[in-house]
């Protein structure tokens, strides 16, 4: 734990690589949900050569289902969903997308953190199980696709000083115990 | 007979929903605050802090401790001389459900074919429900909300007799320490050891709802828990997986008569936003 760092999404590669497994990170800016239905879908655009819902250059998605907002608040509880489920679709968004950054809990496959590196992408680790601290950080939220899926759908997130650590960095290292 | 009326068993559940989903029990807080004093890593130590505060918030706020508020699991022992006014229990269960996830602002977890469309219910339905009936005119409803997260790193083996405690302790270790942070920990560590395979499974969630930390009544078991315990410990796995002394809040061990020829053990893993909740109609 070398450093608490204020980061902006979007940022780009050479912010990315400027991040070190360890450091703990305040996000704030615009940011975007999906889960693996969402993924499931965006990467069938890919393979059909079709447009993303969104540019994902430089951004970050986090993967998170949050619970439906209550009267005078943005969003509901809103903690992280195990990475390890995008793992089959991450690698393509980083790769043919510019996809920066991830948010989720646990570790990734090593297809993913290969592909983190080659292209300068982080990953970071929010906090499993807080999703009503995590929900404090998120000021706005809005739909922007797959509104079909409920709570899967995709929507972007405006954050502020959202409480992160860097868990994988774009040079590989890691914090997950490896067994 | 005692008659109860359909109504209040749905009102009854819709609340229960509710205080699950934001109120931690005073257990697993108690806990959670004596593992943070434990803790020695300051990464680790922090995420201790984050789940303390998120246990208040949610409780001042009324926010759900954790957005996945998972499959509604119910425990019920219905006294035999209890009986409704009108309809099932099943579906004055499934009706309480519905009510307490859309009043509660809970999130709908369940798709309604595993395999091909899994279509959102959009009610969190249908619950999954264990009834026992039991002498008396006494109705207790336990419901323990169940994440995805961590009920996807379950585990179950069919050992062989001869397998014997070495071979329990290797693979309830092992799954635990093999799940890493994806279940969140640190983690209640739910055993199920002997019946059929079915019976295991159970025994290893109904594990979860013992007081967190309460060691088994049988020294042996209770030893066999502290002994589980302190080797998952020593993994290192840590608080989300990144690391530290505490990988496990408790290990809590339920165990059953079985066949001459077997040694079921099942694994079910909470996280450490343990929900359950309880009353007594």
């Amino acid at each position: 734990m070398s450093q608490t760092i204020e980061l902006t999404a979007p940022f780009d590669r050479a912010t990315a690589e400027r991040l070190r497994a360890g450091d703990l990170v305040r996000l704030s800016g615009v940011i975007w949900t999906g889960r693996d239905a969402a993924h499931k879908r965006l990467v069938a655009r890919l393979d059909a050569g079709e447009a993303l819902p969104v540019d994902l250059r430089d951004q970050v998605i986090y993967f998170v289902g949050p619970c439906p907002a209550p009267p005078g608040r943005p969003i509901g509880s809103a903690g992280p969903t195990t990475s390890g489920r995008m793992d089959a679709y991450s690698p393509r968004l980083i790769a043919e997308c510019g996809l920066r950054g991830m948010i989720g809990k646990g570790d990734r496959s090593p297809a993913v953190v290969e592909a983190m590196r080659r292209y300068g992408a982080v990953y970071f680790a929010a906090t499993g199980g807080a999703g009503a601290l995590i929900a404090g950080s998120i000021v706005k939220c809005e739909l922007v696709a797959f509104p079909e899926l409920g709570p899967e759908a995709m929507y972007r997130l405006e954050v502020r000083d959202f409480p992160l650590v860097v868990a994988i960095d774009a040079a590989g290292n890691s914090l997950y115990v490896r067994r | 007979m005692r008659t109860i009326a359909f109504d209040t068993v749905v009102e009854t559940i819709a609340r229960l929903c509710g205080e699950a989903a934001c109120d931690l029990p005073a257990d697993v807080l108690e806990k959670l605050e004596e593992s943070a004093r434990r803790e020695t890593g300051a990464l680790a130590a922090d995420f201790f802090r984050q789940y303390l505060d998120n246990a208040a918030i949610a409780r001042r706020e009324r926010l759900p401790l954790c957005q996945d508020t998972g499959f509604a699991v119910y425990f019920i022992e219905c006294g035999e001389a209890v009986r409704l006014d009108r309809g099932g229990w099943i579906d004055a269960v499934n009706a309480g459900t519905a009510l307490g996830y859309e009043r509660g602002y809970l999130r709908k977890s369940i798709v309604a074919d595993p395999l091909f469309e899994r279509k959102n219910t959009r009610d969190n339905t249908p619950a999954v429900v264990h009834f026992t009936p039991v002498p008396g005119d006494r109705v207790r409803i336990v419901l323990a909300p169940k994440g995805g997260g961590s009920e996807n790193m379950s585990a179950l083996k069919m050992l062989k007799p001869s397998d014997g405690r070495a071979g329990v302790v290797d693979f309830v270790v092992s799954s635990v320490t093999a799940a890493g942070g994806s279940p969140c920990p640190p983690t209640i560590v739910g055993v199920g050891i002997g019946g059929t395979m079915e019976k295991a499974v159970e025994l290893a969630k109904r594990a979860l709802l013992r007081r967190v930390g309460m060691p088994h009544p049988d020294e042996r078991y209770a030893e066999l828990e502290r002994e589980i315990l302190e080797k998952i410990n020593a993994s290192g796995v840590g608080p989300q997986g990144l690391g530290g002394a505490i990988t496990a809040l408790a290990v809590h061990i339920e165990n059953f008569p079985c066949h001459l020829a077997s040694l079921p053990v099942a694994v079910n893993l909470n996280c450490h936003a343990a929900r359950h909740a309880e009353v007594i109609l």
